[in-house]
């Protein structure tokens, strides 16, 4: 049976891990290879890397230590942030990544999409959306969360899928940092709307709220979080020995 | 020298990661000569089946990898690279593979229980059907790295191990020299560096 998938997300500038690490045993708690290690031996089923470098020097750094990472780390690996055209897709994917998830990108230029799932297949193309509740109707929203777009999400990531995007990554802006749970009405009506994997991100503050997630969302297929993880507030092989004693289906490493 | 064979289809760089990382002494290439020189034959492939046999037959590779399978020289085929070893495929119309293995590729669409995501991606469990040595290193339940639409049908002469999603899907296929994963072993933790260790050292026919 298919498992339920445990992702951290790194954001990384400049090089660097951001969103303050706190590990105990790594001399280097924001070296994005390091950390990427650690995860793997602790059992993180894919890793998503978001490049939130605006610069050129930036961005060059960024595919490097892609490249490093996807050299020694054996599992999926998923890149984010500044994807705007095939070019961007080509860079990374050059570098190791498995798939490309974009945002931004796709909101300005929805095409993309299309021409992206063409060229590396739908498997390749992930859907990033950032959405919060306006007048109690789910909204999508653009650079990083701060601009409304005005357009209804569902329909949004609905129309995302049937252009190619083959996953799905739900992060609800109501939810996120807030360390309450994930955010389930929202997951429930993607889930109920597209037939593609949606990966849960936004409101991770326990091993509870994953249990919580896939057992109220039995459709999600992933849950993805950054500080919990990066903190150590939620060790991931605690957190697959709680879930699998609540019979959630997980990848248990040994 | 293990030939990763190049013909312009997918992205290689976990692969050669890979085989690097298990110190085997791995080359990507086109080279015929090279690749009937090499010890062992690593066919990748990521993508639609049509495509990727056109680009195999216009390389003229289908030739050397027919005849590198008939001097008894191990191939392991990945994910879309072990739908080619089949006969015949049935992605968008009808194709005809390698035919190094018997049976054919169909759409899990229609075979598997409604409701169920297709493509089938993810970790899943390796059921073993046969004892087999390229899974010496590894334990029955073992989670692989899926992504694919498409299953191998009728090869109940190589199979080896299946993966559950709704049905038994073929997951893994050994028949004398040819060898295959459906699944992604450059992309499967240390289980999949495992399956990779266990054909570069060689397995017992």
């Amino acid at each position: 049976m298919i498992t339920k998938r445990i992702i951290p997300c790194l954001d990384v500038k400049n090089g660097r891990v951001v969103k303050g690490v706190n590990f105990g045993g790594l001399n280097d708690v924001s070296d994005p290879v390091e950390l990427a290690r650690f995860y793997n031996a602790s059992g993180a089923d894919e890793l998503v890397f978001y490049d939130i470098t605006a610069s050129y020097e930036g961005r060059a750094l960024f595919t490097d230590i892609l490249r490093r990472v996807a050299s020694e780390i054996f599992i999926p690996l998923t890149v984010g942030g500044g994807i705007n055209t095939l070019e961007d897709f080509d860079r990374v994917l050059k570098c190791g990544a498995d798939k490309v998830s974009v945002n931004s990108g796709a909101i300005k230029n929805p095409a993309l999409i299309t021409e992206a799932a063409k060229k590396y297949g739908d498997q390749c193309v992930v859907l990033s959306a950032d959405v919060k509740r306006v007048d109690g109707v789910f909204r999508v929203f653009a650079k990083g969360g701060r601009e409304n777009t005005g357009m209804e999400a569902i329909e949004w990531i609905k129309r995302c899928v049937s252009m190619g995007a083959g996953e799905v990554v739900v992060n609800s802006i109501d939810t996120d940092g807030v360390k309450q749970g994930f955010d389930i009405e929202m997951l429930r009506a993607v889930c109920d709307a597209v037939n593609v994997p949606v990966i849960a991100s936004g409101g991770a503050g326990c091993v509870n709220d994953f249990v919580r997630l896939f057992k109220e969302v039995p459709d999600v297929d992933a849950g993805l979080a950054a500080s919990v993880f990066h903190f150590g507030e939620i060790k991931i092989p605690d957190l697959k020995r709680d879930l699998h004693a609540n019979s959630i289906n997980v990848r248990l490493v040994k | 020298m293990i030939a990763i064979v190049d013909y312009g289809v997918g992205n290689l760089f976990s692969l050669v990661s890979s085989l690097r990382r298990i110190g085997a002494d791995a080359k990507v290439t086109g080279n015929a000569e090279e690749i009937l020189n090499a010890d062992k034959i690593i066919l990748p492939g990521v993508g639609a089946f049509e495509d990727a046999i056109k680009k195999l037959r216009s390389a003229g590779l289908d030739k050397t990898l027919k005849e590198a399978a008939a001097q008894g020289k191990d191939i392991m085929g990945i994910c879309l690279g072990m739908q080619l070893l089949f006969e015949k495929s049935y992605e968008y119309g009808e194709h005809e593979g390698l035919g190094l293995l018997r049976g054919s590729v169909v759409p899990m669409e229609g075979y598997i229980p409604e409701g169920l995501k297709v493509p089938h991606i993810g970790w899943n469990g390796l059921h073993f059907t046969r004892k087999h040595g390229l899974f010496r290193y590894i334990t029955e339940g073992e989670c692989v790295y899926f992504v694919h639409s498409y299953f191998a049908c009728d090869c109940e002469d190589s199979l080896i191990a299946t993966a559950e999603y709704g049905k038994e899907l073929t997951a893994a296929v050994a028949k004398d020299n040819v060898m295959g994963c459906q699944f992604h072993p450059e992309k499967s933790g240390d289980a999949g560096l495992s399956i990779l260790k266990a054909f570069c050292e060689g397995v017992e026919k």
